[in-house]
């Protein structure tokens, strides 16, 4: 039994054998049969809508079903029940869990009480090992993944798909550019993580050199609440937002990605330009949480 | 140090543990670690900053009628990673054993980070690895490099 917990646990075969694997499914080779008597346990302890939507309609895809817990107002869970008792009582209706919960670690803490495979779809500031895959194979439908720059944009401090998609790079030859506001700097131990690795890391201050300098742009949202008011956020939000002016300094094949939602961070004329590819990114979830279901389940 | 008269700074036991070559300023933590404070019954001997031969200086703990467990041993060993555990039965060192970090530490240590799972009411002990980065919590991933001794259970 596999689990899928973190992208720490993927080996760089690891995620080529799924990024290949998920676009055979994408090209329509796939069995659309091939978890016609599987059920999948859906555990949102906390709402994310397109993250369950997407395992869901993987899961239909395939031919299995999902069931869930509903609200988490509705569930045992105000009744005060422990996750590792919900898990051990729902791995006995699932073949397969996707849990995503509040509290870093959850997703460990799950797999050691399932008897089915569980899959984590984000815990706290922790691991979605998921959206680091979708990103990676969106990177990879444009150019391949290998002696290029990434630059990370925004958010590095609190932001975890940019710290699981910097991790995933550097099983690949590639330079890492990051550009944050002061204040939201990637953390000094996941910058020393890289480095440790033998990842280039190189830190701009300015965005226009920062543009002129990637192949890839992934963009995170800066959020207000970060902020002690309004007016500071919107002079850091001001300087960090991606235009269509900006990617004029842009190289001719750089793409622009985000983990969407997105609030103010990329102006929607960008949306027209060649290199916008969220909405791509947000669609490539589909194979990619199909690959991973049959990887644990199939 | 050669005009100093040679005295014996604390007695010796009967029964019981004498910790020894305690990193200078840890005996407190030391006696908090192994739960005892000042409403505890134990009857002991603390001796801070003692010059010794080996290093410098040295703190020692002696606690009579009680031997140590070895999880308590882990503890110490996270913040006295020199001290060596004497067993003492009728005055006569019988087990005397130096501390080793293990590789991994279950329960002992509190997780710093606030969201972590291990820190809510599920049924699980905490789990560190012990990295030459510091204590790598290995359910939430995080790090604690410094305040060790503050995060002892
Ligand atoms: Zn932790």
């Amino acid at each position: 039994m596999r689990h899928i917990i973190s992208i720490k646990d993927f080996e760089k075969r690891d995620i080529e054998t799924l990024l290949d694997r998920a676009e055979a499914i994408d090209a329509g080779t796939y069995d659309r049969h091939a978890l016609d008597d599987r059920i999948l346990g859906v555990l949102f302890f906390e709402p994310s809508t397109r993250t369950r939507m997407s395992f869901e309609a993987a899961m239909a895809r395939l031919g299995g079903t999902s069931i869930d817990m509903g609200g988490v107002e509705a569930s045992s869970v105000v009744k005060g029940e422990t996750l590792a008792d919900t898990i051990r009582v729902v791995s006995g209706y699932a073949d397969a869990i996707v849990l995503r919960h509040p509290k870093e670690g959850a997703a460990r803490l799950a797999a050691e009480f399932s008897s089915v495979p569980v899959l984590n779809a984000g815990d706290g500031a922790g691991q979605h090992p998921s959206q680091t895959l979708i990103d990676l194979y969106t990177i990879r439908q444009a150019m391949p993944l290998d002696r290029i720059d990434v630059g990370l944009l925004g958010d590095l401090r609190y932001g975890r798909t940019a710290h699981s998609l910097a991790y995933a790079l550097t099983e690949f030859n590639v330079t890492i550019h990051t550009l944050a506001p002061q204040s939201l700097e990637m953390p000094p131990n996941v910058m020393e993580g890289l480095k440790d690795r033998g990842v280039e890391v190189v830190r701009h201050d300015d965005i226009e050199e920062f543009t002129a300098s990637l192949d890839v742009m992934y963009v995170t949202r800066i959020q207000r609440e970060r902020f002690p008011d309004t007016a500071s956020y919107y002079a850091v939000a001001s300087s960090y937002r991606v235009t269509p002016e900006l990617l004029e300094r842009a190289r001719e094949q750089m793409i622009v990605l985000h983990p969407l939602p997105r609030v103010d961070e990329i102006d929607p004329g960008v949306d027209a330009l060649p290199h916008a590819r969220y909405f791509e990114q947000a669609r490539n979830g589909i194979p990619i949480r199909m690959a991973l279901l049959l990887g644990v389940i199939g | 140090m050669s005009g100093e008269p040679r005295c014996l700074q604390i007695s010796p036991i009967r029964n019981g543990t004498v910790i020894d070559h305690i990193t200078p300023g840890e005996a407190f933590n030391v006696l908090r670690i192994l739960g005892i404070t000042g409403t505890t019954e134990e009857r002991l001997s603390v001796a801070t900053n003692v010059v010794s031969r080996k290093s410098e200086r040295k703190d020692i703990v002696k606690i009579e009628n009680r031997e140590l467990r070895k999880q308590e041993v882990d503890r110490i060993a996270l913040i006295a990673p020199n001290a060596t555990i004497n067993i003492i039965r009728n005055y006569l060192v019988c087990d005397k054993k130096g501390v080793e970090i293990p590789e991994i530490l279950r329960g002992v240590i509190r997780c710093p980070n606030p969201g972590c799972i291990t820190n809510t009411r599920e049924p699980v002990q905490s789990r560190f690895e012990v990295t030459a980065k510091g204590l790598h919590c290995l359910y939430c991933d995080w790090y604690l490099t410094e305040d060790i001794a503050g995060h002892i259970i």
